[in-house]
């Protein structure tokens, strides 16, 4: 593995809460637009993680780059550089799609004539263009996950970061979304996501498993069922999370 | 900036696609106005008194008649029972007891001590001396009639009095409205401005969307003046809007600069703002919000001079009060409208706030945590 494609480095990550320990020790890297998968069971820490990725958080300790950037002192380049949808979900509800775009693309700093373009560009993606001066409020769950993903990678990210971006949401919507995302790491956006669904877990380039705070497995969904012996994602997720 | 241009375009519409909103900022402080200037008034009118005439005189009814006659007053009853008096003002029915002694009439005209006796209700103590000092008032002139009455027959050194006559400065006819008015929409002005900045930016954090705000590169500045202006500007507006319904109902004087008002009220309003935006950078929802700025602002307005004086108010809270950012605006607007005080004669209160305006606000930055 060539050390010069990583966009993500995580070297002895601790995050402590008091005397609670949510990260433990965690080290790992992720490639230019790979698809990461990052699993665990409630409270295993995963949320806490993707937090100081995005500069949302103060590690304790560790050595962290994303895109490059230092978490402890470049916060504001990395948020430059990367994009996030949180399992809270994070629209206005009470302004417009199309509104929300053009916000959200100009605190990022896009051009006006960037953003018209980059809105368009999704309505059409999308297929909201009737939507467009409707509240994100009137809209399905369905339609605001997919709206808010958009709406993080609007800026053209290096790394998108998606927390549990299908809590809630129909099979053929999730579908959907799981295309939006191959699209987007097809264009060479890394896509670091949390899930609880196995299913999606099939989906990714990589997939790592924490439980407790630590690292548990990490390698691609085949290797890992070969590993533990088993023939899904699930099974795999099981036998560790059970230990 | 042109980020704190997208932040201000987001507030506007927000606030202004939100029905309930408007009403709220632009109608109920007005409706409050109206009915706070008529109500808070400390003018005693509709006195009312029992009189225990005793001597039942000529000059006992001509004092009588003399209560009646003035606007301050009502006479309810009149007895010949002090004790049934009294009973009236335990009932609240009456605020005062006028006990003419018998042989009133007679101590009058032998040049004899006169003496009538005056029971004031003065739980209100506010209110009980200016019940006395009607009262008196009203029993001099009574005292001055007698004497020009009677000039013939009473010897001319009872009637050699100094002849005090007061004028009112500023307020003339002593017009007690223009005087609550300005005090009034300064609270209300506060009130709008401060807890709707910082029920915004603590909303944000209930609903969630600060997070997404906080992994954007917005600095810290951006996110602070985009909570602050939008509210700022609908303040200022208020402000306005009161100053018009003070000229067209209530006749106020606008002797000063309004120029200078919106001007020192503008730096005012940073404060007050400033306050409100950092208690919600550390408040976590609009309950603990709304709990902190209702305790500050109650100091604030109940010591910041808007009925009593703060001269006379104790050393310590005088003292207090140079941390009060209402009692630099509470006396300033009337400073300006009804004295009309020039930049020169505010210039302290000025600078005071805009030192205050700088430290508020870098606190709220400083406070506000993009990474927690």
């Amino acid at each position: 593995m060539d050390q010069a494609e990583n966009i993500i480095t995580v070297k002895n990550l601790v995050k402590k809460f008091g005397s609670f320990v949510a990260n433990d020790n965690l080290s790992f890297q992720v490639e230019k637009a790979e698809i990461f998968g990052f699993l665990g069971a409630n409270g295993a820490g995963k949320t806490t993680a993707i937090k100081i990725l995005c500069g949302l958080s103060a590690p304790t300790s560790g050595e962290i780059e994303v895109a490059s950037y230092d978490v402890y002192t470049q916060t504001d380049l990395i948020k430059q550089n990367i994009g996030y949808m949180s399992q809270k979900f994070s629209l206005y509800e009470d302004i417009t799609v199309k509104e929300n775009f053009r916000f959200y693309g100009g605190i990022y700093g896009l051009s006006k004539s960037r953003i018209n373009e980059r809105i368009t560009f999704f309505l059409k993606e999308l297929k909201l263009e009737s939507a467009k001066d409707e509240l994100i409020s009137s809209l399905p769950l369905g339609w605001k996950q997919k709206i808010a993903f958009s709406v993080a990678i609007m800026h053209d990210p290096k790394i998108v970061f998606l927390d549990e971006p299908t809590g809630g949401v129909d099979p053929v919507t999730r579908r959907q979304f799981w295309e939006m995302i191959y699209e987007a790491s097809h264009n060479g956006i890394t896509v670091f996501v949390t899930t609880h669904y196995m299913d999606e877990a099939e989906y990714c380039n990589r997939v790592s498993i924490m439980v407790d705070g630590r690292i548990d497995a990490l390698d691609t969904p085949e290797n890992l069922k070969k590993q533990f012996g088993v023939n899904s994602m699930n099974n795999v997720f099981l036998k560790l999370a059970r230990n | 900036m042109r980020t704190i241009l997208y932040l201000l375009q987001k507030e506007f519409i927000q606030i202004f696609r939100n029905k309930t909103m408007l009403p709220i900022i632009f109608i109920l402080p007005i409706v409050q106005l109206i009915i706070l200037v008529n109500a808070a008034t400390l003018e005693m009118k509709n006195i009312d008194i029992v009189v225990v005439d005793n001597d039942l005189s000529t000059s006992s009814r001509k004092l009588t008649a003399k209560f009646e006659g003035s606007k301050f007053f009502n006479v309810n009853e009149f007895t010949f029972s002090i004790e049934k008096a009294k009973q009236e003002l335990l009932k609240n029915e009456a605020d005062i007891i006028i006990n003419i002694p018998s042989g009133f009439e007679k101590d009058l005209f032998s040049q004899e001590k006169t003496k009538i006796q005056l029971l004031i209700n003065a739980i209100n103590s506010t209110a009980g001396g200016l019940t006395n000092f009607y009262a008196t008032m009203v029993i001099s002139d009574f005292n001055k009639n007698i004497i020009s009455e009677n000039i013939n027959i009473l010897p001319l050194k009872s009637y050699k009095n100094i002849n005090v006559i007061p004028k009112f400065w500023y307020n003339p006819e002593l017009n007690y409205k223009i005087y609550m008015l300005p005090g009034i929409l300064v609270i209300l002005v506060t009130v709008i401005g401060m807890f709707l900045s910082s029920l915004n930016l603590v909303r944000e954090k209930e609903m969630g969307t600060i997070e997404q705000i906080n992994v954007t590169p917005i600095k810290k500045y951006q996110f602070i003046a985009g909570k602050l202006i939008p509210f700022w500007i609908i303040a200022l507006f208020e402000l306005a809007f009161g100053l018009i319904i003070g000229k067209l109902l209530f006749q106020v004087p606008m002797i000063g600069s309004l120029f200078l008002l919106f001007g020192f009220a503008s730096v005012y309003l940073l404060v007050m703002l400033g306050i409100g935006l950092f208690i919600s950078t550390i408040a976590e929802n609009q309950q603990q919000v709304l709990f902190i700025n209702f305790f500050f602002l109650l100091v604030f307005i109940l010591m910041s001079g808007i009925f009593t004086p703060v001269e006379s108010m104790p050393d310590w809270s005088q003292k207090v009060n140079i941390i009060n950012p209402l009692a630099y605006f509470m006396k300033v607007i009337r400073m300006v409208l009804l004295k009309g005080s020039a930049f020169n004669d505010i210039k302290k209160q000025f600078f005071s706030l805009l030192v205050y305006a700088s430290i508020v606000l870098s606190l709220a930055v400083w406070r506000y945590r993009k990474v927690v």
